[in-house]
Protein backbone atom coordinates (compact mmCIF):
# COMPACT_ATOMS: atom_id res chain seq x y z
CA UNK A 1 0.00 0.00 0.00
CA UNK A 2 2.75 2.50 0.83
CA UNK A 3 4.91 1.35 -1.74
CA UNK A 4 1.62 2.18 -4.57
CA UNK A 5 1.44 5.14 -3.08
CA UNK A 6 5.49 6.22 -3.37
CA UNK A 7 5.32 4.65 -7.38
CA UNK A 8 2.26 6.67 -7.52
CA UNK A 9 4.02 10.14 -6.74
CA UNK A 10 7.12 9.59 -8.67
CA UNK A 11 4.55 8.48 -11.74
CA UNK A 12 1.56 10.05 -11.10
CA UNK A 13 -1.43 7.27 -12.37
CA UNK A 14 0.38 5.70 -15.16
CA UNK A 15 2.05 2.68 -13.28
CA UNK A 16 5.29 0.79 -14.21
CA UNK A 17 5.57 -2.79 -16.10
CA UNK A 18 8.10 -4.61 -15.29
CA UNK A 19 9.86 -7.20 -17.98
CA UNK A 20 12.99 -9.15 -19.21
CA UNK A 21 15.31 -7.33 -21.91
CA UNK A 22 14.84 -10.43 -24.50
CA UNK A 23 10.82 -10.27 -23.78
CA UNK A 24 10.84 -6.75 -24.84
CA UNK A 25 13.16 -6.73 -28.10
CA UNK A 26 11.20 -10.18 -28.69
CA UNK A 27 7.73 -7.98 -28.74
CA UNK A 28 8.83 -6.02 -30.75
CA UNK A 29 10.74 -7.68 -33.62
CA UNK A 30 7.94 -9.88 -33.83
CA UNK A 31 4.99 -7.42 -34.70
CA UNK A 32 7.18 -5.23 -37.30
CA UNK A 33 8.34 -8.45 -39.38
CA UNK A 34 9.41 -7.24 -42.76
CA UNK A 35 9.29 -9.90 -45.61
CA UNK A 36 11.82 -10.72 -48.48
CA UNK A 37 8.76 -13.02 -50.90
CA UNK A 38 10.79 -14.56 -52.37
CA UNK A 39 8.65 -15.69 -55.14
CA UNK A 40 9.08 -18.17 -57.73
CA UNK A 41 5.56 -19.97 -58.50
CA UNK A 42 2.29 -20.87 -57.73
CA UNK A 43 2.61 -20.38 -53.62
CA UNK A 44 2.76 -16.49 -55.14
CA UNK A 45 -0.91 -16.60 -55.48
CA UNK A 46 -1.60 -17.69 -51.76
CA UNK A 47 1.06 -15.38 -50.55
CA UNK A 48 -1.10 -12.73 -52.66
CA UNK A 49 -3.92 -13.87 -50.25
CA UNK A 50 -2.90 -13.90 -47.50
CA UNK A 51 -1.20 -10.13 -48.15
CA UNK A 52 -4.62 -8.31 -49.45
CA UNK A 53 -7.52 -7.92 -47.67
CA UNK A 54 -9.37 -10.59 -47.05
CA UNK A 55 -6.68 -12.88 -44.43
CA UNK A 56 -4.84 -9.98 -44.31
CA UNK A 57 -0.83 -10.21 -42.93
CA UNK A 58 -0.59 -6.99 -42.10
CA UNK A 59 -2.66 -7.00 -38.89
CA UNK A 60 0.10 -9.36 -37.81
CA UNK A 61 2.49 -6.38 -38.81
CA UNK A 62 4.24 -8.13 -41.34
CA UNK A 63 2.29 -5.84 -44.23
CA UNK A 64 5.36 -4.49 -45.95
CA UNK A 65 7.43 -6.55 -48.41
CA UNK A 66 11.08 -5.52 -48.62
CA UNK A 67 12.53 -6.68 -52.40
CA UNK A 68 16.61 -5.86 -50.49
CA UNK A 69 18.12 -8.44 -48.69
CA UNK A 70 19.19 -5.67 -46.12
CA UNK A 71 16.16 -4.17 -45.51
CA UNK A 72 14.32 -7.86 -44.48
CA UNK A 73 14.35 -9.71 -41.65
CA UNK A 74 12.03 -12.44 -42.88
CA UNK A 75 12.85 -14.46 -45.88
CA UNK A 76 9.74 -16.07 -47.16
CA UNK A 77 10.95 -18.72 -49.78
CA UNK A 78 7.70 -18.97 -51.95
CA UNK A 79 7.64 -21.72 -54.58
CA UNK A 80 9.66 -24.26 -56.42
CA UNK A 81 13.43 -23.80 -55.76
CA UNK A 82 14.79 -24.94 -58.99
CA UNK A 83 18.88 -25.93 -58.34
CA UNK A 84 19.38 -22.66 -61.29
CA UNK A 85 17.91 -20.40 -58.76
CA UNK A 86 19.62 -22.24 -55.88
CA UNK A 87 23.05 -20.21 -55.78
CA UNK A 88 20.91 -17.15 -55.59
CA UNK A 89 18.57 -18.35 -52.81
CA UNK A 90 22.16 -19.04 -50.59
CA UNK A 91 23.01 -15.56 -52.27
CA UNK A 92 20.03 -13.40 -50.70
CA UNK A 93 20.37 -15.30 -47.42
CA UNK A 94 23.91 -14.94 -46.88
CA UNK A 95 22.96 -11.00 -47.50
CA UNK A 96 20.36 -10.48 -44.87
CA UNK A 97 21.82 -9.02 -41.54
CA UNK A 98 20.87 -10.87 -38.37
CA UNK A 99 18.13 -10.74 -36.50
CA UNK A 100 16.88 -13.43 -39.89
CA UNK A 101 14.35 -16.05 -40.42
CA UNK A 102 13.63 -18.08 -43.01
CA UNK A 103 10.04 -19.82 -43.57
CA UNK A 104 10.00 -22.19 -45.92
CA UNK A 105 6.37 -21.70 -47.62
CA UNK A 106 4.67 -24.61 -49.52
CA UNK A 107 5.97 -28.46 -50.12
CA UNK A 108 8.24 -27.48 -52.49
CA UNK A 109 10.60 -25.66 -50.55
CA UNK A 110 9.56 -27.73 -47.41
CA UNK A 111 10.89 -31.25 -49.04
CA UNK A 112 10.51 -31.04 -52.84
CA UNK A 113 6.88 -31.43 -52.76
CA UNK A 114 5.82 -34.33 -56.21
CA UNK A 115 8.64 -32.61 -57.84
CA UNK A 116 11.18 -35.88 -56.85
CA UNK A 117 13.18 -35.34 -60.01
CA UNK A 118 16.68 -33.69 -61.61
CA UNK A 119 15.85 -30.17 -61.46
CA UNK A 120 14.30 -29.46 -58.20
CA UNK A 121 15.94 -28.89 -54.73
CA UNK A 122 14.67 -31.59 -52.12
CA UNK A 123 14.00 -29.33 -49.67
CA UNK A 124 15.32 -25.64 -49.03
CA UNK A 125 16.66 -26.78 -45.74
CA UNK A 126 19.48 -28.49 -47.43
CA UNK A 127 20.59 -24.79 -48.63
CA UNK A 128 19.46 -22.21 -45.92
CA UNK A 129 18.31 -22.83 -42.14
CA UNK A 130 14.60 -22.96 -42.49
CA UNK A 131 12.59 -21.71 -38.80
CA UNK A 132 8.83 -22.14 -39.89
CA UNK A 133 7.60 -24.66 -42.48
CA UNK A 134 4.65 -24.25 -43.84
CA UNK A 135 3.25 -27.42 -45.89
CA UNK A 136 0.47 -26.90 -48.44
CA UNK A 137 0.26 -27.30 -52.22
CA UNK A 138 -0.65 -24.07 -51.97
CA UNK A 139 -1.24 -23.68 -48.16
CA UNK A 140 -4.48 -22.15 -47.68
CA UNK A 141 -3.98 -18.61 -46.01
CA UNK A 142 -5.52 -19.71 -42.72
CA UNK A 143 -2.31 -21.83 -42.57
CA UNK A 144 -0.28 -19.29 -43.86
CA UNK A 145 -1.23 -16.83 -41.06
CA UNK A 146 -0.84 -19.76 -38.55
CA UNK A 147 2.76 -20.42 -39.51
CA UNK A 148 3.52 -16.91 -39.29
CA UNK A 149 2.27 -17.25 -35.87
CA UNK A 150 4.21 -19.88 -34.96
CA UNK A 151 7.05 -17.67 -36.06
CA UNK A 152 6.46 -14.98 -33.85
CA UNK A 153 5.95 -17.33 -30.97
CA UNK A 154 9.45 -18.57 -31.45
CA UNK A 155 10.72 -15.00 -32.23
CA UNK A 156 9.22 -13.98 -28.95
CA UNK A 157 10.89 -16.73 -26.83
CA UNK A 158 13.81 -16.76 -28.85
CA UNK A 159 17.28 -15.52 -26.70
CA UNK A 160 17.49 -12.42 -29.01
CA UNK A 161 20.80 -11.41 -29.93
CA UNK A 162 22.11 -7.34 -30.00
CA UNK B 1 -4.89 -38.78 -97.44
CA UNK B 2 -5.36 -35.51 -96.50
CA UNK B 3 -5.13 -32.66 -99.06
CA UNK B 4 -2.23 -31.01 -97.01
CA UNK B 5 -0.42 -34.31 -97.27
CA UNK B 6 -0.75 -34.96 -100.90
CA UNK B 7 0.18 -31.30 -101.95
CA UNK B 8 3.08 -31.96 -99.72
CA UNK B 9 3.73 -34.84 -101.54
CA UNK B 10 3.63 -33.39 -104.67
CA UNK B 11 5.99 -30.76 -103.98
CA UNK B 12 8.68 -33.04 -102.61
CA UNK B 13 8.16 -36.35 -103.19
CA UNK B 14 11.60 -38.05 -102.16
CA UNK B 15 11.34 -36.16 -99.14
CA UNK B 16 8.13 -37.59 -97.96
CA UNK B 17 7.89 -41.25 -96.21
CA UNK B 18 4.30 -41.66 -95.15
CA UNK B 19 1.58 -39.57 -93.79
CA UNK B 20 -1.88 -40.55 -91.89
CA UNK B 21 -4.60 -38.90 -90.76
CA UNK B 22 -6.94 -38.66 -87.45
CA UNK B 23 -10.11 -36.60 -86.60
CA UNK B 24 -9.46 -34.19 -89.31
CA UNK B 25 -5.73 -33.39 -88.63
CA UNK B 26 -3.08 -35.23 -90.52
CA UNK B 27 0.10 -35.78 -89.77
CA UNK B 28 3.08 -36.15 -92.51
CA UNK B 29 6.49 -37.76 -91.59
CA UNK B 30 9.65 -36.68 -93.43
CA UNK B 31 13.34 -37.14 -93.94
CA UNK B 32 15.11 -35.11 -91.63
CA UNK B 33 17.12 -33.22 -94.24
CA UNK B 34 13.44 -32.26 -95.80
CA UNK B 35 12.44 -30.71 -92.29
CA UNK B 36 13.62 -26.98 -93.91
CA UNK B 37 12.37 -26.93 -97.59
CA UNK B 38 9.20 -28.31 -96.20
CA UNK B 39 8.51 -26.27 -93.65
CA UNK B 40 9.46 -23.00 -95.85
CA UNK B 41 7.09 -24.50 -98.29
CA UNK B 42 4.20 -24.46 -95.23
CA UNK B 43 5.10 -21.18 -94.28
CA UNK B 44 5.00 -19.23 -97.76
CA UNK B 45 4.13 -21.81 -100.62
CA UNK B 46 1.30 -23.78 -98.99
CA UNK B 47 -2.44 -22.35 -99.84
CA UNK B 48 -3.30 -22.21 -96.83
CA UNK B 49 -0.21 -20.72 -95.66
CA UNK B 50 0.83 -22.58 -92.30
CA UNK B 51 1.81 -19.02 -90.42
CA UNK B 52 1.87 -20.48 -86.85
CA UNK B 53 4.48 -23.04 -85.27
CA UNK B 54 2.42 -24.42 -82.70
CA UNK B 55 4.95 -26.73 -80.92
CA UNK B 56 8.45 -27.81 -81.28
CA UNK B 57 9.59 -30.91 -79.32
CA UNK B 58 11.11 -34.32 -79.58
CA UNK B 59 10.77 -38.09 -78.09
CA UNK B 60 13.93 -40.43 -77.41
CA UNK B 61 12.76 -43.72 -78.86
CA UNK B 62 15.89 -45.21 -77.37
CA UNK B 63 15.73 -48.88 -78.84
CA UNK B 64 15.39 -47.79 -82.39
CA UNK B 65 17.29 -46.50 -84.67
CA UNK B 66 17.06 -43.43 -85.46
CA UNK B 67 16.82 -42.30 -81.90
CA UNK B 68 15.13 -39.45 -81.93
CA UNK B 69 11.92 -38.03 -83.35
CA UNK B 70 11.52 -34.15 -84.27
CA UNK B 71 7.73 -33.79 -84.00
CA UNK B 72 6.60 -30.06 -85.46
CA UNK B 73 3.19 -29.17 -84.87
CA UNK B 74 1.24 -26.00 -87.53
CA UNK B 75 -1.22 -24.33 -87.56
CA UNK B 76 -2.69 -22.43 -90.59
CA UNK B 77 -5.08 -19.38 -89.60
CA UNK B 78 -6.45 -18.56 -92.85
CA UNK B 79 -7.47 -22.01 -93.25
CA UNK B 80 -7.84 -23.01 -89.87
CA UNK B 81 -5.85 -26.34 -90.04
CA UNK B 82 -3.31 -28.35 -88.14
CA UNK B 83 -0.37 -30.11 -89.15
CA UNK B 84 2.55 -32.32 -87.48
CA UNK B 85 5.23 -32.97 -89.31
CA UNK B 86 7.91 -35.60 -87.93
CA UNK B 87 11.45 -36.27 -89.00
CA UNK B 88 13.46 -39.22 -87.17
CA UNK B 89 17.31 -38.00 -86.14
CA UNK B 90 19.87 -40.26 -85.42
CA UNK B 91 23.41 -39.40 -84.54
CA UNK B 92 26.10 -38.41 -81.61
CA UNK B 93 24.83 -35.99 -81.28
CA UNK B 94 21.85 -36.05 -83.90
CA UNK B 95 21.84 -32.78 -85.91
CA UNK B 96 18.82 -31.02 -87.91
CA UNK B 97 18.39 -27.66 -89.35
CA UNK B 98 16.84 -25.09 -87.56
CA UNK B 99 13.84 -23.25 -88.48
CA UNK B 100 14.20 -19.87 -86.44
CA UNK B 101 15.39 -18.20 -89.81
CA UNK B 102 11.59 -18.74 -90.59
CA UNK B 103 9.85 -18.99 -86.90
CA UNK B 104 11.64 -16.58 -84.11
CA UNK B 105 9.48 -18.38 -81.68
CA UNK B 106 11.27 -21.55 -82.80
CA UNK B 107 14.71 -20.22 -81.04
CA UNK B 108 13.68 -20.86 -76.90
CA UNK B 109 11.75 -24.34 -78.79
CA UNK B 110 14.70 -25.74 -80.02
CA UNK B 111 17.19 -24.63 -76.96
CA UNK B 112 14.26 -26.64 -74.69
CA UNK B 113 14.96 -29.30 -77.07
CA UNK B 114 18.93 -29.32 -77.49
CA UNK B 115 18.92 -29.01 -72.99
CA UNK B 116 16.68 -31.64 -72.37
CA UNK B 117 17.53 -34.38 -75.59
CA UNK B 118 20.74 -33.08 -76.74
CA UNK B 119 19.64 -32.64 -80.93
CA UNK B 120 21.66 -30.16 -82.20
CA UNK B 121 20.05 -27.49 -84.79
CA UNK B 122 22.20 -26.45 -87.37
CA UNK B 123 21.99 -22.52 -87.57
CA UNK B 124 20.54 -21.54 -84.34
CA UNK B 125 22.14 -18.35 -83.27
CA UNK B 126 22.51 -19.07 -79.72
CA UNK B 127 22.17 -22.53 -78.75
CA UNK B 128 22.66 -23.25 -75.36
CA UNK B 129 20.56 -24.71 -72.38
CA UNK B 130 17.86 -22.74 -71.19
CA UNK B 131 16.26 -25.05 -68.28
CA UNK B 132 19.16 -26.53 -66.93
CA UNK B 133 22.69 -24.58 -65.11
CA UNK B 134 25.22 -24.20 -67.98
CA UNK B 135 27.16 -26.89 -65.90
CA UNK B 136 24.56 -29.51 -66.07
CA UNK B 137 25.86 -32.46 -67.44
CA UNK B 138 23.66 -35.19 -69.60
CA UNK B 139 20.60 -34.58 -71.39
CA UNK B 140 17.48 -34.75 -69.05
CA UNK B 141 14.43 -36.10 -70.29
CA UNK B 142 16.57 -39.09 -72.53
CA UNK B 143 15.28 -42.57 -71.28
CA UNK B 144 18.61 -43.56 -70.36
CA UNK B 145 19.74 -40.75 -67.79
CA UNK B 146 19.05 -41.94 -64.48
CA UNK B 147 15.54 -41.08 -62.59
CA UNK B 148 16.87 -40.70 -59.38
CA UNK B 149 20.45 -39.02 -60.23
CA UNK B 150 21.00 -35.14 -59.12
CA UNK B 151 23.61 -32.59 -59.75
CA UNK B 152 22.60 -29.85 -56.86
CA UNK B 153 24.66 -26.62 -57.40
CA UNK B 154 24.59 -26.03 -53.76
CA UNK B 155 23.69 -28.57 -51.09
CA UNK B 156 23.97 -32.06 -50.68
CA UNK B 157 23.29 -34.86 -53.43
CA UNK B 158 20.75 -36.40 -51.14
Amino acid sequence: MGLRRAVAGVFGDQGFVTTRLDSLVGWSRKYSLFVYPFVTACCGMEYMSVSCAHYDLDRFGAALPRFSPRQADVLMVVGTISHKIAPVLRRVYDQMTEPKWVVAFGVCTCTGGFYNNYATVQGIDTIVPVDVYIPGCPPRPETVLDGVMKLQDKIQKQRQEY
Amino acid sequence: MGATSDTIREHFPDLVLHSHAAFGDETVCVRPEGVAPVARFLKYGAIPAFDVLVDLTAVDYPGEDPRFEMVYHFYSLVGRIRLRMKARVSGDPPEIDSLVSLWKGANWYEREVWDMFGVRFRGHPDLRRILMYDGFEGHPLRKDYPIRKRQPLVGPVN
